[in-house]
Protein backbone atom coordinates (compact mmCIF):
# COMPACT_ATOMS: atom_id res chain seq x y z
CA UNK A 1 0.00 0.00 0.00
CA UNK A 2 2.85 2.24 1.06
CA UNK A 3 5.14 1.26 -2.08
CA UNK A 4 1.40 2.02 -4.48
CA UNK A 5 1.33 5.72 -2.10
CA UNK A 6 4.66 6.52 -3.15
CA UNK A 7 4.46 5.39 -6.75
CA UNK A 8 1.37 8.15 -7.27
CA UNK A 9 3.18 10.79 -5.27
CA UNK A 10 6.64 10.67 -7.17
CA UNK A 11 5.77 9.22 -10.69
CA UNK A 12 2.49 11.07 -11.55
CA UNK A 13 2.58 10.02 -14.99
CA UNK A 14 3.22 6.68 -14.36
CA UNK A 15 -0.02 6.57 -11.83
CA UNK A 16 -1.87 7.74 -14.64
CA UNK A 17 -0.81 5.05 -17.17
CA UNK A 18 -1.68 2.41 -14.77
CA UNK A 19 -5.23 4.02 -13.86
CA UNK A 20 -5.86 4.11 -17.78
CA UNK A 21 -4.43 0.91 -17.65
CA UNK A 22 -6.58 -0.65 -15.07
CA UNK A 23 -9.75 0.65 -16.37
CA UNK A 24 -8.75 -0.65 -19.70
CA UNK A 25 -8.36 -4.60 -18.44
CA UNK A 26 -11.59 -4.28 -16.80
CA UNK A 27 -13.14 -2.88 -19.69
CA UNK A 28 -11.82 -5.61 -21.84
CA UNK A 29 -12.65 -8.45 -19.46
CA UNK A 30 -16.51 -7.13 -18.95
CA UNK A 31 -17.12 -4.91 -22.04
CA UNK A 32 -21.09 -6.14 -22.03
CA UNK A 33 -21.88 -4.40 -18.65
CA UNK A 34 -19.99 -1.23 -20.07
CA UNK A 35 -21.19 -1.15 -23.72
CA UNK A 36 -25.03 0.13 -24.43
CA UNK A 37 -25.46 -1.93 -26.59
CA UNK A 38 -24.00 -5.32 -28.10
CA UNK A 39 -21.14 -5.54 -30.90
CA UNK A 40 -23.26 -6.44 -33.57
CA UNK A 41 -26.05 -4.67 -32.86
CA UNK A 42 -27.08 -2.78 -36.07
CA UNK A 43 -29.89 0.03 -37.04
CA UNK A 44 -29.93 0.80 -40.68
CA UNK A 45 -32.49 3.53 -40.15
CA UNK A 46 -29.89 5.23 -37.79
CA UNK A 47 -26.62 5.31 -39.79
CA UNK A 48 -24.07 7.65 -39.99
CA UNK A 49 -25.69 9.64 -36.72
CA UNK A 50 -23.66 12.24 -35.53
CA UNK A 51 -21.87 12.12 -31.57
CA UNK A 52 -25.14 12.53 -29.40
CA UNK A 53 -26.17 11.91 -26.01
CA UNK A 54 -27.74 8.53 -27.05
CA UNK A 55 -24.61 7.79 -28.91
CA UNK A 56 -21.83 9.67 -27.36
CA UNK A 57 -19.33 8.69 -30.33
CA UNK A 58 -21.74 8.35 -33.03
CA UNK A 59 -22.97 5.41 -34.96
CA UNK A 60 -21.24 3.72 -38.02
CA UNK A 61 -21.93 2.25 -41.62
CA UNK A 62 -24.23 0.29 -40.72
CA UNK A 63 -26.01 2.17 -37.52
CA UNK A 64 -23.48 0.09 -34.94
CA UNK A 65 -22.83 2.63 -31.76
CA UNK A 66 -19.12 3.39 -32.30
CA UNK A 67 -18.55 3.63 -28.26
CA UNK A 68 -19.76 0.35 -28.29
CA UNK A 69 -17.44 -0.94 -30.72
CA UNK A 70 -14.55 1.02 -28.78
CA UNK A 71 -15.19 -0.55 -25.72
CA UNK A 72 -15.63 -4.24 -27.57
CA UNK A 73 -12.14 -3.61 -29.18
CA UNK A 74 -10.39 -3.27 -25.85
CA UNK A 75 -10.51 -6.94 -25.54
CA UNK A 76 -8.99 -7.49 -28.74
CA UNK A 77 -5.69 -4.91 -28.01
CA UNK A 78 -5.59 -6.26 -24.56
CA UNK A 79 -6.16 -9.97 -25.63
CA UNK A 80 -3.67 -9.71 -28.24
CA UNK A 81 -0.82 -7.44 -26.59
CA UNK A 82 -0.50 -9.29 -23.12
CA UNK A 83 -0.85 -13.04 -25.44
CA UNK A 84 2.40 -11.86 -26.98
CA UNK A 85 4.18 -10.45 -24.63
CA UNK A 86 4.08 -13.22 -22.18
CA UNK A 87 4.68 -15.82 -25.03
CA UNK A 88 7.52 -13.37 -26.16
CA UNK A 89 8.64 -13.34 -22.37
CA UNK A 90 8.66 -17.03 -22.22
CA UNK A 91 10.32 -17.71 -25.54
CA UNK A 92 13.28 -14.33 -25.31
CA UNK A 93 13.91 -15.64 -21.36
CA UNK A 94 14.52 -19.45 -22.20
CA UNK A 95 16.91 -18.39 -25.05
CA UNK A 96 18.66 -15.64 -22.75
CA UNK A 97 18.98 -17.80 -20.11
CA UNK A 98 20.45 -20.49 -21.91
CA UNK A 99 23.00 -18.23 -24.31
CA UNK A 100 24.44 -16.32 -21.25
CA UNK A 101 24.38 -18.98 -18.71
CA UNK A 102 26.13 -21.39 -21.10
CA UNK A 103 28.33 -19.45 -23.70
CA UNK A 104 31.29 -20.43 -25.74
CA UNK A 105 29.40 -22.76 -28.90
CA UNK A 106 25.71 -22.67 -28.37
CA UNK A 107 25.61 -18.60 -27.44
CA UNK A 108 27.80 -18.04 -31.06
CA UNK A 109 25.08 -19.83 -32.66
CA UNK A 110 22.13 -18.88 -30.87
CA UNK A 111 23.41 -15.08 -31.52
CA UNK A 112 23.82 -15.48 -34.95
CA UNK A 113 20.59 -16.91 -35.26
CA UNK A 114 18.84 -14.08 -33.31
CA UNK A 115 20.75 -12.27 -35.39
CA UNK A 116 18.66 -13.46 -39.00
CA UNK A 117 16.02 -13.19 -36.72
CA UNK A 118 16.28 -9.64 -36.63
CA UNK A 119 17.14 -9.00 -40.43
CA UNK A 120 13.70 -9.85 -41.14
CA UNK A 121 11.12 -6.69 -41.47
CA UNK A 122 9.34 -7.46 -39.12
CA UNK A 123 5.78 -6.25 -40.41
CA UNK A 124 6.08 -7.63 -44.05
CA UNK A 125 7.35 -10.66 -42.56
CA UNK A 126 3.87 -11.30 -40.74
CA UNK A 127 2.09 -10.29 -43.29
CA UNK A 128 3.87 -13.13 -45.17
CA UNK A 129 3.44 -15.89 -42.13
CA UNK A 130 -0.01 -14.47 -42.18
CA UNK A 131 -0.77 -15.17 -45.85
CA UNK A 132 -0.23 -18.37 -45.33
CA UNK A 133 -1.37 -19.34 -41.60
CA UNK A 134 -5.12 -18.17 -42.01
CA UNK A 135 -5.19 -15.29 -39.59
CA UNK A 136 -7.12 -15.74 -35.53
CA UNK A 137 -6.15 -14.43 -32.38
CA UNK A 138 -3.89 -17.36 -32.00
CA UNK A 139 -1.95 -17.44 -35.08
CA UNK A 140 -1.77 -13.20 -34.39
CA UNK A 141 -0.33 -14.02 -30.89
CA UNK A 142 2.13 -16.53 -31.94
CA UNK A 143 3.21 -14.72 -35.36
CA UNK A 144 3.88 -11.29 -32.78
CA UNK A 145 5.34 -13.16 -29.74
CA UNK A 146 8.28 -14.95 -32.34
CA UNK A 147 8.97 -11.45 -33.59
CA UNK A 148 8.94 -9.73 -30.89
CA UNK A 149 11.41 -12.67 -28.66
CA UNK A 150 14.40 -11.53 -30.44
CA UNK A 151 15.17 -8.58 -29.19
CA UNK A 152 14.21 -9.10 -25.60
CA UNK A 153 16.05 -12.44 -25.30
CA UNK A 154 19.60 -9.67 -26.53
CA UNK A 155 18.35 -7.93 -23.23
CA UNK A 156 17.71 -10.61 -21.10
CA UNK A 157 20.87 -12.85 -22.25
CA UNK A 158 22.98 -9.63 -21.24
CA UNK A 159 21.42 -9.08 -17.75
CA UNK A 160 22.15 -12.71 -17.02
CA UNK A 161 26.28 -12.39 -18.47
CA UNK A 162 26.31 -9.77 -15.52
CA UNK A 163 24.38 -12.05 -12.73
CA UNK A 164 26.32 -15.16 -13.48
CA UNK A 165 29.43 -13.32 -12.35
CA UNK A 166 27.79 -13.04 -8.74
CA UNK A 167 29.39 -14.66 -5.44
CA UNK A 168 25.83 -16.50 -4.88
CA UNK A 169 26.35 -18.24 -8.32
CA UNK A 170 29.63 -19.68 -7.56
CA UNK A 171 28.30 -20.54 -4.04
CA UNK A 172 25.43 -22.17 -5.22
CA UNK A 173 27.78 -24.21 -7.49
CA UNK A 174 30.26 -25.11 -4.69
CA UNK A 175 27.20 -27.01 -2.83
CA UNK A 176 26.69 -29.06 -5.90
CA UNK A 177 23.58 -27.17 -7.42
CA UNK A 178 23.01 -28.33 -10.67
CA UNK A 179 22.62 -25.68 -13.31
CA UNK A 180 18.89 -26.23 -13.91
CA UNK A 181 18.81 -25.35 -10.36
CA UNK A 182 21.13 -22.38 -10.53
CA UNK A 183 19.61 -20.96 -13.75
CA UNK A 184 16.31 -20.94 -12.02
CA UNK A 185 16.43 -20.58 -8.39
CA UNK A 186 19.18 -18.13 -8.39
CA UNK A 187 19.83 -16.60 -11.43
CA UNK A 188 16.15 -16.25 -12.84
CA UNK A 189 14.84 -14.47 -9.86
CA UNK A 190 17.48 -11.76 -9.90
CA UNK A 191 16.48 -11.05 -13.91
CA UNK A 192 12.44 -10.87 -12.88
CA UNK A 193 12.96 -7.12 -13.06
CA UNK A 194 14.12 -6.72 -15.98
CA UNK A 195 11.87 -9.09 -17.71
CA UNK A 196 8.63 -6.72 -15.86
CA UNK A 197 10.38 -4.14 -17.39
CA UNK A 198 11.00 -5.00 -20.72
CA UNK A 199 7.59 -6.33 -20.90
CA UNK A 200 5.47 -3.18 -19.86
CA UNK A 201 8.23 -1.49 -22.08
CA UNK A 202 6.97 -3.62 -25.08
CA UNK A 203 3.40 -3.84 -24.91
CA UNK A 204 2.60 -0.03 -26.20
CA UNK A 205 4.58 -1.48 -29.37
CA UNK A 206 3.00 -4.76 -29.72
CA UNK A 207 -0.10 -2.86 -29.47
CA UNK A 208 0.64 -0.21 -32.23
CA UNK A 209 1.49 -3.25 -34.81
CA UNK A 210 -1.46 -5.31 -33.86
CA UNK A 211 -3.60 -2.34 -34.70
CA UNK A 212 -1.21 -1.84 -37.90
CA UNK A 213 -2.23 -5.44 -39.09
CA UNK A 214 -5.99 -5.43 -38.33
CA UNK A 215 -6.31 -2.01 -40.29
CA UNK A 216 -4.71 -3.73 -43.11
CA UNK A 217 -7.04 -7.06 -42.99
CA UNK A 218 -5.00 -9.31 -40.67
CA UNK A 219 -6.19 -8.51 -37.52
CA UNK A 220 -8.75 -11.08 -36.12
CA UNK A 221 -11.44 -12.17 -38.44
CA UNK A 222 -14.87 -9.25 -38.26
CA UNK A 223 -17.73 -9.27 -36.96
CA UNK A 224 -15.84 -8.97 -33.67
CA UNK A 225 -14.10 -5.05 -33.28
CA UNK A 226 -10.73 -3.89 -33.31
CA UNK A 227 -9.55 -0.54 -32.92
CA UNK A 228 -7.77 -0.93 -36.66
CA UNK A 229 -10.59 -2.76 -38.20
CA UNK A 230 -12.95 0.06 -36.95
CA UNK A 231 -10.55 2.75 -38.28
CA UNK A 232 -10.36 0.25 -41.88
CA UNK A 233 -13.74 0.20 -42.45
CA UNK A 234 -14.09 3.70 -41.64
CA UNK A 235 -12.47 4.86 -44.74
CA UNK A 236 -14.71 5.30 -47.36
CA UNK A 237 -16.95 7.18 -45.39
CA UNK A 238 -14.75 9.60 -43.17
CA UNK A 239 -14.82 12.81 -44.80
CA UNK A 240 -18.45 13.16 -44.53
CA UNK A 241 -17.57 11.68 -41.18
CA UNK A 242 -15.05 12.43 -39.27
CA UNK A 243 -15.77 10.87 -35.90
CA UNK A 244 -15.81 7.85 -37.39
CA UNK A 245 -11.61 8.20 -37.63
CA UNK A 246 -11.26 9.88 -34.78
CA UNK A 247 -12.68 7.71 -31.83
CA UNK A 248 -10.96 4.40 -32.66
CA UNK A 249 -7.41 5.94 -33.30
CA UNK A 250 -7.96 8.00 -29.92
CA UNK A 251 -8.28 4.71 -28.08
CA UNK A 252 -4.80 3.56 -29.82
CA UNK A 253 -3.24 6.41 -28.54
CA UNK A 254 -4.64 6.87 -24.77
CA UNK A 255 -3.63 2.90 -24.68
CA UNK A 256 -0.28 2.94 -25.66
CA UNK A 257 0.79 6.26 -23.82
CA UNK A 258 -0.47 4.70 -20.60
CA UNK A 259 1.32 1.57 -21.19
CA UNK A 260 4.63 3.65 -22.13
CA UNK A 261 4.48 5.87 -19.00
CA UNK A 262 3.81 3.02 -16.74
CA UNK A 263 6.77 0.84 -18.59
CA UNK A 264 8.82 4.00 -18.24
CA UNK A 265 8.01 4.82 -14.29
CA UNK A 266 8.75 0.69 -13.90
CA UNK A 267 11.76 1.31 -15.21
CA UNK A 268 13.39 4.20 -12.69
CA UNK A 269 11.12 2.37 -9.89
CA UNK A 270 12.82 -1.10 -10.17
CA UNK A 271 16.17 -0.34 -12.01
CA UNK A 272 18.72 2.04 -10.21
CA UNK A 273 20.86 2.31 -12.49
CA UNK A 274 18.29 3.67 -15.23
CA UNK A 275 16.99 6.22 -12.62
CA UNK A 276 16.47 9.85 -14.16
CA UNK A 277 17.17 8.43 -17.70
CA UNK A 278 14.98 9.20 -20.39
CA UNK B 1 40.36 -1.73 -40.18
CA UNK B 2 40.48 -3.52 -42.97
CA UNK B 3 39.72 -7.07 -41.13
CA UNK B 4 37.02 -5.71 -39.59
CA UNK B 5 35.02 -5.00 -42.79
CA UNK B 6 35.92 -8.38 -44.19
CA UNK B 7 34.72 -9.82 -41.37
CA UNK B 8 31.27 -7.57 -41.41
CA UNK B 9 30.69 -9.06 -45.20
CA UNK B 10 31.29 -12.40 -44.80
CA UNK B 11 29.13 -12.83 -41.17
CA UNK B 12 26.40 -11.31 -43.96
CA UNK B 13 26.61 -14.80 -45.84
CA UNK B 14 25.10 -16.59 -43.43
CA UNK B 15 22.23 -14.02 -42.65
CA UNK B 16 21.16 -13.78 -46.39
CA UNK B 17 21.09 -17.27 -46.68
CA UNK B 18 18.83 -17.88 -43.32
CA UNK B 19 16.29 -15.26 -45.14
CA UNK B 20 16.07 -17.56 -48.46
CA UNK B 21 16.08 -20.57 -46.15
CA UNK B 22 12.95 -19.40 -44.34
CA UNK B 23 11.34 -17.67 -47.41
CA UNK B 24 11.56 -21.26 -49.01
CA UNK B 25 10.09 -23.18 -46.16
CA UNK B 26 7.74 -20.98 -45.35
CA UNK B 27 5.57 -22.01 -48.36
CA UNK B 28 6.65 -25.67 -48.00
CA UNK B 29 5.52 -26.50 -44.92
CA UNK B 30 2.43 -24.38 -45.27
CA UNK B 31 -0.22 -26.53 -43.53
CA UNK B 32 -2.83 -27.86 -45.31
CA UNK B 33 -1.16 -27.31 -48.87
CA UNK B 34 -0.42 -24.50 -50.49
CA UNK B 35 -2.26 -26.15 -53.22
CA UNK B 36 -5.72 -26.36 -51.47
CA UNK B 37 -5.36 -22.78 -50.65
CA UNK B 38 -5.43 -21.68 -54.67
CA UNK B 39 -7.44 -24.28 -56.22
CA UNK B 40 -9.48 -23.87 -52.89
CA UNK B 41 -12.10 -21.38 -54.13
CA UNK B 42 -12.09 -22.75 -57.70
CA UNK B 43 -13.47 -26.30 -56.35
CA UNK B 44 -11.76 -29.45 -57.45
CA UNK B 45 -8.84 -29.48 -59.23
CA UNK B 46 -7.70 -32.31 -61.78
CA UNK B 47 -4.46 -34.33 -60.36
CA UNK B 48 -2.19 -33.34 -63.66
CA UNK B 49 -3.27 -29.36 -62.64
CA UNK B 50 -2.41 -30.35 -59.10
CA UNK B 51 0.97 -31.89 -60.47
CA UNK B 52 1.87 -28.48 -62.30
CA UNK B 53 1.18 -26.21 -59.56
CA UNK B 54 3.85 -28.42 -57.13
CA UNK B 55 6.50 -28.36 -59.46
CA UNK B 56 5.68 -24.69 -60.48
CA UNK B 57 5.90 -23.67 -56.48
CA UNK B 58 8.47 -26.08 -55.55
CA UNK B 59 6.46 -28.07 -52.90
CA UNK B 60 7.90 -31.69 -54.99
CA UNK B 61 10.88 -33.73 -54.94
CA UNK B 62 13.75 -33.80 -52.34
CA UNK B 63 13.64 -30.15 -50.43
CA UNK B 64 17.52 -29.90 -50.11
CA UNK B 65 17.52 -30.39 -54.00
CA UNK B 66 14.53 -27.53 -54.77
CA UNK B 67 16.17 -25.06 -52.30
CA UNK B 68 19.38 -25.12 -54.04
CA UNK B 69 17.43 -25.13 -57.61
CA UNK B 70 15.12 -22.61 -56.43
CA UNK B 71 18.11 -20.43 -54.97
CA UNK B 72 20.15 -20.72 -57.68
CA UNK B 73 17.40 -19.40 -59.52
CA UNK B 74 17.44 -16.18 -56.87
CA UNK B 75 21.11 -15.75 -57.98
CA UNK B 76 20.36 -15.59 -61.85
CA UNK B 77 17.51 -13.10 -60.89
CA UNK B 78 14.77 -15.11 -61.50
CA UNK B 79 12.04 -15.18 -58.93
CA UNK B 80 9.56 -17.56 -60.56
CA UNK B 81 6.59 -15.68 -62.67
CA UNK B 82 3.45 -14.50 -60.96
CA UNK B 83 0.81 -16.19 -60.76
CA UNK B 84 -1.81 -13.80 -61.44
CA UNK B 85 -0.15 -11.94 -64.08
CA UNK B 86 1.99 -14.75 -65.50
CA UNK B 87 5.00 -12.44 -66.24
CA UNK B 88 8.42 -12.76 -63.91
CA UNK B 89 8.05 -11.01 -60.32
CA UNK B 90 11.71 -9.38 -61.26
CA UNK B 91 10.02 -7.58 -63.00
CA UNK B 92 6.53 -6.37 -61.05
CA UNK B 93 9.56 -5.59 -58.33
CA UNK B 94 11.40 -3.59 -60.71
CA UNK B 95 8.13 -1.44 -61.38
CA UNK B 96 7.59 -1.03 -57.87
CA UNK B 97 10.75 -0.39 -56.36
CA UNK B 98 11.36 3.10 -56.81
CA UNK B 99 7.92 4.54 -55.24
CA UNK B 100 9.34 2.52 -51.92
CA UNK B 101 12.29 3.85 -52.16
CA UNK B 102 11.56 6.99 -52.67
CA UNK B 103 8.78 7.64 -49.91
CA UNK B 104 11.21 5.35 -47.86
CA UNK B 105 14.21 8.09 -48.24
CA UNK B 106 11.97 10.72 -48.06
CA UNK B 107 10.47 9.47 -44.39
CA UNK B 108 14.03 9.32 -42.92
CA UNK B 109 14.85 12.58 -44.20
CA UNK B 110 11.58 13.87 -42.86
CA UNK B 111 12.28 12.18 -39.44
CA UNK B 112 15.98 13.31 -39.03
CA UNK B 113 14.63 17.20 -40.26
CA UNK B 114 11.96 17.15 -37.04
CA UNK B 115 14.02 14.79 -34.72
CA UNK B 116 17.58 16.02 -34.62
CA UNK B 117 16.79 19.92 -34.15
CA UNK B 118 14.42 19.34 -31.30
CA UNK B 119 16.86 16.67 -29.49
CA UNK B 120 19.40 18.91 -29.30
CA UNK B 121 17.72 22.53 -28.71
CA UNK B 122 15.65 19.95 -26.07
CA UNK B 123 18.89 18.74 -24.62
CA UNK B 124 20.63 22.35 -24.76
CA UNK B 125 18.17 23.77 -22.71
CA UNK B 126 17.67 21.05 -20.32
CA UNK B 127 14.33 21.25 -18.34
CA UNK B 128 13.47 24.33 -19.58
CA UNK B 129 9.84 24.61 -21.11
CA UNK B 130 11.02 23.98 -25.04
CA UNK B 131 12.65 20.76 -23.17
CA UNK B 132 9.59 19.92 -21.47
CA UNK B 133 7.22 20.37 -24.68
CA UNK B 134 9.67 18.54 -26.53
CA UNK B 135 9.91 15.45 -24.38
CA UNK B 136 5.95 15.36 -23.92
CA UNK B 137 6.05 15.45 -28.20
CA UNK B 138 8.02 12.87 -28.55
CA UNK B 139 6.64 10.61 -25.90
CA UNK B 140 2.99 11.27 -27.52
CA UNK B 141 4.54 10.50 -31.11
CA UNK B 142 5.70 6.83 -29.47
CA UNK B 143 2.18 6.26 -28.91
CA UNK B 144 0.66 7.72 -32.29
CA UNK B 145 0.39 4.96 -35.04
CA UNK B 146 1.35 6.53 -38.74
CA UNK B 147 -1.81 4.72 -40.60
CA UNK B 148 -3.98 7.13 -38.05
CA UNK B 149 -1.69 10.18 -38.56
CA UNK B 150 -2.83 9.35 -42.59
CA UNK B 151 -6.12 9.17 -42.13
CA UNK B 152 -6.34 12.11 -40.12
CA UNK B 153 -4.63 13.88 -42.85
CA UNK B 154 -6.97 12.52 -45.44
CA UNK B 155 -10.23 13.38 -42.84
CA UNK B 156 -9.24 16.88 -41.80
CA UNK B 157 -7.35 17.50 -44.86
CA UNK B 158 -10.67 17.16 -47.14
CA UNK B 159 -12.82 19.03 -43.82
CA UNK B 160 -10.33 22.20 -43.34
CA UNK B 161 -8.66 22.59 -46.74
CA UNK B 162 -10.54 21.07 -49.29
CA UNK B 163 -7.13 18.91 -49.95
CA UNK B 164 -7.78 15.51 -51.37
CA UNK B 165 -4.26 13.27 -52.27
CA UNK B 166 -3.64 12.83 -55.71
CA UNK B 167 -5.57 10.25 -57.86
CA UNK B 168 -2.81 9.78 -60.06
CA UNK B 169 0.61 8.98 -59.43
CA UNK B 170 3.60 10.27 -61.66
CA UNK B 171 7.28 8.55 -61.83
CA UNK B 172 10.15 11.15 -60.37
CA UNK B 173 11.52 11.29 -63.58
CA UNK B 174 8.42 11.62 -65.76
CA UNK B 175 6.51 14.31 -63.75
CA UNK B 176 9.06 15.58 -60.47
CA UNK B 177 6.43 18.29 -59.32
CA UNK B 178 3.30 15.86 -59.29
CA UNK B 179 5.32 13.03 -57.99
CA UNK B 180 6.28 15.12 -54.66
CA UNK B 181 2.72 16.09 -54.29
CA UNK B 182 1.80 12.11 -54.25
CA UNK B 183 4.43 11.75 -51.81
CA UNK B 184 5.03 14.24 -49.52
CA UNK B 185 2.25 13.87 -47.10
CA UNK B 186 2.86 10.11 -46.93
CA UNK B 187 6.38 10.59 -46.26
CA UNK B 188 6.29 13.39 -43.22
CA UNK B 189 3.26 11.45 -41.71
CA UNK B 190 5.89 8.09 -41.70
CA UNK B 191 9.06 10.85 -40.85
CA UNK B 192 6.76 12.26 -37.81
CA UNK B 193 6.11 8.58 -36.54
CA UNK B 194 9.83 7.50 -36.80
CA UNK B 195 10.84 10.61 -35.22
CA UNK B 196 9.70 9.85 -31.61
CA UNK B 197 12.72 7.19 -30.75
CA UNK B 198 14.79 9.43 -32.68
CA UNK B 199 14.03 12.48 -30.64
CA UNK B 200 14.62 10.77 -27.25
CA UNK B 201 17.81 9.68 -27.68
CA UNK B 202 19.54 12.16 -29.79
CA UNK B 203 18.14 14.37 -26.51
CA UNK B 204 19.83 11.87 -24.23
CA UNK B 205 23.14 11.07 -26.09
CA UNK B 206 23.72 14.69 -26.36
CA UNK B 207 23.01 15.36 -22.77
CA UNK B 208 25.73 12.55 -22.45
CA UNK B 209 28.33 13.75 -24.13
CA UNK B 210 27.39 17.70 -23.16
CA UNK B 211 29.14 16.69 -19.41
CA UNK B 212 32.26 15.22 -20.69
CA UNK B 213 35.64 17.10 -19.73
CA UNK B 214 36.51 17.95 -23.66
CA UNK B 215 33.08 19.94 -24.01
CA UNK B 216 34.03 21.49 -20.52
CA UNK B 217 37.97 22.33 -22.48
CA UNK B 218 35.90 23.81 -25.09
CA UNK B 219 33.69 26.30 -23.43
CA UNK B 220 36.69 27.20 -20.65
CA UNK B 221 38.90 28.15 -23.82
CA UNK B 222 36.35 30.80 -24.69
CA UNK B 223 34.77 28.70 -27.57
CA UNK B 224 31.10 30.04 -28.90
CA UNK B 225 28.38 27.84 -27.38
CA UNK B 226 27.26 27.31 -31.15
CA UNK B 227 30.61 26.00 -32.32
CA UNK B 228 30.92 23.98 -29.02
CA UNK B 229 27.61 22.05 -30.04
CA UNK B 230 27.82 21.98 -33.84
CA UNK B 231 31.41 20.22 -33.49
CA UNK B 232 32.73 19.43 -30.50
CA UNK B 233 29.33 17.69 -29.42
CA UNK B 234 27.41 16.27 -32.48
CA UNK B 235 30.28 14.32 -34.06
CA UNK B 236 30.29 12.13 -30.97
CA UNK B 237 26.63 12.41 -29.98
CA UNK B 238 25.44 11.16 -33.76
CA UNK B 239 27.33 7.64 -33.31
CA UNK B 240 24.13 6.16 -31.32
CA UNK B 241 21.62 8.32 -33.52
CA UNK B 242 23.32 6.38 -36.94
CA UNK B 243 22.76 3.26 -35.23
CA UNK B 244 18.82 3.91 -34.56
CA UNK B 245 18.43 4.67 -38.48
CA UNK B 246 19.90 1.80 -39.34
CA UNK B 247 17.24 0.02 -37.17
CA UNK B 248 14.61 2.27 -38.69
CA UNK B 249 15.34 0.93 -41.72
CA UNK B 250 12.73 -2.46 -41.16
CA UNK B 251 10.31 -0.18 -39.29
CA UNK B 252 10.78 2.15 -42.86
CA UNK B 253 9.96 -0.82 -44.88
CA UNK B 254 6.69 -1.70 -42.80
CA UNK B 255 5.63 2.03 -42.58
CA UNK B 256 5.77 2.04 -46.34
CA UNK B 257 2.96 -0.67 -47.08
CA UNK B 258 0.72 0.83 -44.18
CA UNK B 259 0.85 4.35 -46.12
CA UNK B 260 1.20 2.99 -49.68
CA UNK B 261 -2.05 1.18 -49.46
CA UNK B 262 -3.75 4.16 -47.53
CA UNK B 263 -2.11 6.79 -50.59
CA UNK B 264 -3.15 4.04 -53.18
CA UNK B 265 0.89 4.88 -54.13
CA UNK B 266 1.57 2.12 -56.81
CA UNK B 267 5.17 0.60 -54.62
CA UNK B 268 5.93 -2.58 -53.09
CA UNK B 269 3.98 -2.63 -49.87
CA UNK B 270 1.26 -2.23 -51.59
CA UNK B 271 1.96 -4.55 -54.30
CA UNK B 272 2.81 -7.06 -51.14
CA UNK B 273 -1.06 -6.29 -50.04
CA UNK B 274 -2.33 -7.62 -53.36
CA UNK B 275 -0.34 -10.33 -53.87
CA UNK B 276 -1.48 -11.69 -50.74
CA UNK B 277 -4.85 -11.66 -51.33
CA UNK B 278 -4.58 -13.14 -54.46
CA UNK B 279 -2.20 -15.38 -52.79
CA UNK B 280 0.37 -14.75 -55.49
CA UNK B 281 2.95 -16.89 -53.22
CA UNK B 282 5.99 -16.25 -55.95
CA UNK B 283 5.33 -12.50 -55.93
CA UNK B 284 4.75 -12.43 -52.11
CA UNK B 285 8.35 -14.49 -51.40
CA UNK B 286 9.73 -11.61 -53.91
CA UNK B 287 8.41 -8.44 -51.63
CA UNK B 288 9.92 -10.32 -48.74
CA UNK B 289 13.12 -11.38 -50.22
CA UNK B 290 13.97 -7.89 -51.22
CA UNK B 291 12.66 -5.73 -48.14
CA UNK B 292 14.65 -8.38 -45.99
CA UNK B 293 17.79 -8.05 -48.20
CA UNK B 294 17.11 -4.26 -48.40
CA UNK B 295 17.54 -4.15 -44.28
CA UNK B 296 20.35 -6.90 -44.15
CA UNK B 297 22.73 -4.27 -46.04
CA UNK B 298 21.39 -1.26 -44.23
CA UNK B 299 22.47 -3.07 -41.04
CA UNK B 300 25.60 -3.48 -42.96
CA UNK B 301 26.17 -0.24 -44.30
CA UNK B 302 25.38 1.25 -40.37
CA UNK B 303 28.20 -1.29 -38.84
CA UNK B 304 30.59 -0.29 -41.78
CA UNK B 305 29.99 3.63 -41.36
CA UNK B 306 30.59 2.94 -37.32
CA UNK B 307 34.51 3.20 -37.35
CA UNK B 308 34.54 6.16 -39.92
CA UNK B 309 32.47 8.31 -37.20
CA UNK B 310 34.31 6.84 -33.98
CA UNK B 311 37.97 6.30 -33.79
CA UNK B 312 37.99 3.73 -31.14
CA UNK B 313 36.61 1.23 -32.70
CA UNK B 314 39.24 0.65 -35.68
Amino acid sequence: MRALRDFIRYKPVGAFGLAVILALLVTAAIPGVIAPSHYSDFDLLNRFQDPSSSHIFGTDNQGRDVFSRVVYGARTSVTIGLGVVLLAAVFSTTIGLVSGYYGKLPDLIIQRLIDIWQAFPGLIFIIFLLSIFSPSQLTLIVALGVLFTAGSSRVIRSSVLQVKQGLFVEAARSTGASDTRILLRHILPNIAPILIINASVQIGAVILVETSLSFLGFGIPPPFPSWGGMLQAAQPDMQQHPYLALFPGLAIVLTVYSFNMLGDALRDVLDPRMRGMR
Amino acid sequence: MQKYFVRRVILMLPTLIGLTFVVFMAVRLLPGDVINQIVGESGDATPEMREALEERYNLNGNVGVRYVEWSAGLLRGDLGNSIISDRPVTQHLRERVAVTVELGILALIASQLIALPVGIISAVRQDSIVDHLARSLSILLLAVPSFWLALLAITYGFVWFGWTPPLRYAEIWDDPASNIRSLWVPALILGAALSGTLMRLTRSTVIEVLRQDYVRTARAKGLRERSTVLHHVMRNALIPVVTVIGLQVPVVVGGTVVLESIFGLPGLGSFLLDSVQHRDYPAVQGVVLISGTVVILTNLLVDLTYPLLDPRIR
